[in-house]
């Protein structure tokens, strides 16, 4: 029952043979070879397969391929400007975010999504949006302070294309 | 972790078009909203849909809007992250925008809508007390045409709603209110975040300006009966009164005899007829003592105060 799926992946038109009931987690590592999106729990709790659904971070392990015709999906290999790491990658490298790094994929897709809807947060506000998120090696602490570092240079680069601009 | 099984996959854009889909295709079929609880039963409870009707792609279903009486109609297929964040429910309903903002994750959230939220009729369902306090109302269409019902008559038993086969829940209706409307919802669970609650506690007040009598008083409980419910015992204690602390304790004492919860795994009956006694009384207190919109996040710190 397969049929060829067209969607857009990490800005990429891409056009798949695959069957409805498959899990767009499965789709990704699996079927396409994307392997960045980890699976934790498959139900929903742990996060670690968040990728962004028509700019929206959901947990991939309950999203059906089905749905998923004329979608637009990034995954953590979108989030690479060029060359060059994201900041809130170069935030969780700099301080430790870390540790055995099977969450990370899923806590820097909801970093950055985060930070584009609040670029000045407390760290209470951090954990709220980071709950659906969960860090076996319990690295929390660092993981905030990721986050609060990316969002200050987030800020001082929108400050300096104001400037410039 | 069990993959879903195959399956045929229907994306209808209207609304006649997913009922005839359904009707047509016989049992085994079922509609799609957000799949966080169609996929995990999928993924977890065996079940094997033959196919499935995704409603996302019909346009009508889904936005918040003000009607000219000031009613309000959210959309079912609206998810509950839009809910959490409309400020036209943030600003009139803080405690509905905050029972949806008590659901999973905002990855989650992004997905899981308010019909769905309501037709999977779990007890524990977050938004259901909330509307229910609100006397919200429910719509449905189907070949028969449309219907309007009190949401409190859409739940029939856990998992079981009145929707006849191919019939869609199409919006949520919360008539309007007086402006002096305060509430309240308090999610009693063991953890935060991303847990399921051992219980819920919604109420509405409506104080008389003159002298804060209750003109009008509606208490909603869930996770302690078949279906989430009203307190209709635990109301009339209050009604014409003056809320004090004494009566406030009476009308969760009320409420605690009211509900039949039963014992699972997350609590035993018992302690939750006990939290639904003291957080009823939280919730009336911690209304009345209003305070107007503040972030949900901190509406939730009030929550053992
Ligand atoms: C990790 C996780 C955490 C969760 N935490 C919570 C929580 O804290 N509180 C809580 O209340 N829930 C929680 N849930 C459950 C779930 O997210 C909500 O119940 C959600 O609102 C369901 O909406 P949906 O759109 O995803 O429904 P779906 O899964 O798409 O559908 C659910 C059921 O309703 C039917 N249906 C859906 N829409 C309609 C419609 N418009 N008309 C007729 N039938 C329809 C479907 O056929 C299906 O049977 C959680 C789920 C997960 C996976
Ligand atoms: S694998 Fe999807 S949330 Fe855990
Ligand atoms: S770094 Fe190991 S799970 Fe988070």
């Amino acid at each position: 029952m397969s049929q060829p799926i067209e969607f857009t992946l990490n800005g990429r038109a891409t056009s798949v043979d695959a069957p409805a009931h498959r899990l767009l987690l499965d789709l990704l590592r699996d079927e396409i070879g994307v392997t960045g999106t980890k699976e934790g729990c498959g139900t929903g709790d742990c996060g670690a397969c968040t990728v962004y659904l028509n700019g929206k971070p959901v947990n991939s392990c309950l999203v059906l391929t089905g749905e998923l015709a004329g979608a637009d999906v990034v995954t953590i290999e979108g989030l690479k400007e060029g060359d060059a790491y994201h900041p809130i990658q170069a935030a969780f490298i700099e301080d430790g975010g870390a540790q055995c790094g099977y969450c990370t994929p899923g806590m820097l897709m909801m970093a950055k999504s985060f930070l584009e809807e609040n670029p000045d947060p407390t760290d209470d506000e951090i954990r709220f949006a980071l709950s659906g998120n969960l860090c076996r090696c319990t690295g929390y602490v660092k993981i905030v302070e990721a986050v609060q570092d990316a969002a200050a240079e987030l800020r001082r680069r929108a400050a300096e294309g104001r400037n410039n601009g | 972790m069990k993959r879903t099984e195959p399956l045929e996959f229907h994306q209808p854009t209207s609304l006649a078009e997913a009922t005839r889909i359904m009707l047509d295709g016989g049992p085994g079929g079922h509609f799609l909203a957000g799949g966080t609880d169609l996929v995990i039963a999928m993924k977890e409870k065996g079940l094997v849909p033959r196919y499935v009707v995704d409603l996302k792609r019909i346009p009508s279903l889904s936005g918040i809007r003000e009607e000219d009486d000031g009613g309000i109609t959210i959309g079912a297929l609206t998810t509950l992250r839009e809910v959490e964040i409309s400020p036209l429910i943030v600003g009139r309903y803080p405690f509905l925008a905050q029972s949806a903002a008590e659901v999973g994750s905002i990855q989650i959230r992004n997905r899981a809508t308010i019909g769905g939220n309501m037709a999977n009729a779990t007890p524990s369902a977050d938004v259901a007390p909330a509307l229910l306090a609100l006397d919200a109302k429910a719509k449905l269409a189907g070949s028969g045409g449309e219907r309007t019902m009190d949401l409190k008559d859409f739940f029939r038993g856990p998992g079981q709603t009145v929707a006849e086969p191919g019939e869609v829940l199409t919006e949520l209706h919360i008539p309007p209110r007086a402006p002096r409307l305060v509430g309240e919802y308090i999610k009693f669970s063991p953890r935060d975040m991303m847990d399921l609650a051992y219980i819920g506690v919604a109420v509405t007040l409506v104080l008389a300006e003159a002298d804060r009598r209750c003109e009008s008083v509606a208490i909603a409980l869930g996770a302690v009966s078949p279906t989430p419910m009203r307190a209709p015992g635990a109301e009339a204690v209050l009604q014409g009164q003056v809320l004090t602390e004494e009566l406030a304790e009476e009308s969760g004492r009320k409420a605690s005899e009211e509900c039949s919860p039963i014992s699972d795994v997350r609590s035993s009956a018992g302690y939750r007829r006990a939290m639904v006694r003291v957080n009823t009384k939280r919730a009336l207190l911690n209304a009345a003592a209003g305070g107007g919109p503040v972030p949900w996040t901190s509406r939730r710190d009030r929550r053992h105060a």
